[in-house]
């Protein structure tokens, strides 16, 4: 099958919600293809119709637990669910190990939810960097609800807000005090925050922490940010949570996710300039003989990389007026 | 910058049926994570469906099946059904646990690439699996 033909029937099968193509997709765009910006842009006219929730947190929140409970409530409500959970890649050797599966066992062979585990193949920020074109397949597909699991994510790790329309901010009794909770990052990008785990002690201090780092924001949004307590053990709390996931989706629904979109496809859009420009330019320069040459004399510390890389911008600077001026 | 791309080997790791020893398929998937594998770990306790289910969801090279219960003549061949009712006729799939001789040709005839035993060393099945895992892309 020739490959143009090879990806329209795979954007057709997911448009009908077919595993298999989903599946197929999304290790085509992990694995950046030579299909996968053909595939992303077939589908991104069928996306915007999923809600997509992101669940962040420290390793050992009960982050997957969480999700188990959430997909079960509004699999009750009758919604389809994609979830994409994101686990670390060794820096040292490449591999991973994935184990969010273990939590969501029940989940797996519901027909209206898809689950896909993702390494981050060292992509920094907590999220891999397949993650928001794998949430767009599963939005294409037609699902309702699209939830996004970062790695046990550390405080300055906050690219999900780049990819969730709502961001959860899981915590656990027991992490940290107030200071932590005023502290920058983490605690500033949660539109809900959640005390998991509060069947054990100190659920509450935990709750009243976090309350009142967030009653001295001072900026105003129209959003008042809410703390909810949940227990993945008892089930207290999962249906508040989604309630107010609900509203916050509202509340967006009121201009602000226009705001936020447009933001959002703004910094995408730099993005892509950022990594094509990157591209070019690199191959550009590394096919003409003088990278190497350069790299040795940065070695010998007859240069440092800094001056080396203004050299080789004017360099390419001066060729390109001297082009023009022909033309 | 200097990344070179490369295709990783998806590798699930499965525990069919009802024992609940899985300290072996935690080192097969320890040895496959250093190996530079991605290693999906399902946990205990699954159905053929399950498992068949998530090797799908997740776009798997390779199944590992670990068993101690001696339920393997009745999961397995479940399992294999599934795998190709779905389409997943490419994928390697291997076992390990205790599994008697004389049961391994059966289990090979249905398309069980390997059967090890205990004591493999962990660096005869990373060679085992980068050697078979399909390679598809």
């Amino acid at each position: 099958m020739p490959p143009s033909a090879r990806i329209q029937q795979l954007v057709k099968a997911i448009l009908k919600g077919d595993k298999r193509s989903i599946a197929r997709t999304i290790s085509i765009i992990e694995n950046d293809e030579p299909e996968a910006q053909k595939l992303v842009a077939l589908l991104y006219p069928k996306t915007g119709g999923a809600h997509v929730v992101g669940i962040t947190g420290p390793p050992g929140a009960g982050k997957s637990t969480l999700i188990e409970k959430l997909v079960k409530e509004l699999r009750n409500r009758g919604k389809t669910v994609g979830v994409v959970a994101v686990d670390p890649t060794s820096p040292f050797t490449g591999g991973a190990f994935l184990g969010d599966r273990v939590r969501m066992q029940d989940l797996s062979v519901d027909s209206g939810v898809y689950i896909r585990s993702m390494a981050t193949r060292n992509n920094p920020g907590g999220l891999a960097k397949a993650t928001k074109d794998a949430s767009r397949v599963l939005d294409a597909s037609g699902k309702d609800v699209v939830i996004i699991e970062t790695v046990g994510a550390g405080q300055s790790e906050v690219e999900v807000v780049k990819v969730a329309h709502t961001v959860i901010v899981a915590l656990a009794p027991g992490l940290g005090d107030d200071i932590q909770a005023i502290k920058a990052g983490q605690m500033e990008i949660g539109d809900i925050f959640v005390v998991n785990k509060a069947d054990r002690e100190n659920a509450n201090k935990a709750a009243s922490d976090i309350e009142a780092m967030l009653e001295m924001a001072t900026e105003k949004t129209g959003w008042k940010t809410p703390v909810v307590k949940t227990s993945a053990l008892t089930g207290e709390g999962i249906a508040q949570l989604l309630e107010y996931v609900d509203q916050h989706r509202a509340y967006l629904k009121t201009g602000k996710l226009d705001e936020r979109r447009k933001e959002r496809v703004e910094n995408e859009l730099i993005e892509a300039l950022k990594e094509k420009i990157t591209e070019s330019v690199l191959s550009d320069f590394r096919s003409k003989g003088q990278w190497e040459k350069l790299t040795q004399r940065i070695l010998a510390r007859q240069t440092d990389p800094y001056t080396a890389a203004d050299e080789l911008l004017a360099k390419r600077l001066k060729s390109k007026t001297k082009k023009e001026n022909k033309q | 910058m200097s990344e070179k791309k490369e295709k990783k080997i998806r590798v699930v790791i499965a525990k069919p049926g009802l024992d609940s020893h899985d300290r072996g398929a935690k080192i097969v998937a320890r040895a496959l994570r250093d190996a530079g594998m991605e290693v999906i770990y399902t946990g205990l306790r699954q159905t053929p469906e399950q498992i068949a289910e998530t090797a799908l969801q997740e776009d798997v090279d390779v199944i590992g099946l670990s068993i101690l219960s001696g339920a393997h003549t009745a999961l397995f061949p479940r399992i294999m059904k599934l795998l190709k009712k779905k389409g997943l006729n490419d994928v390697l799939v291997f076992a390990g646990g205790i599994i008697p001789q004389e049961d391994v040709p059966t289990l090979k005839k249905m398309g069980i690439k390997e059967v090890f035993g205990p004591g493999t060393s962990t660096s005869t099945l990373v060679e085992f699996v980068r050697e078979n895992a399909p390679r598809r892309r």
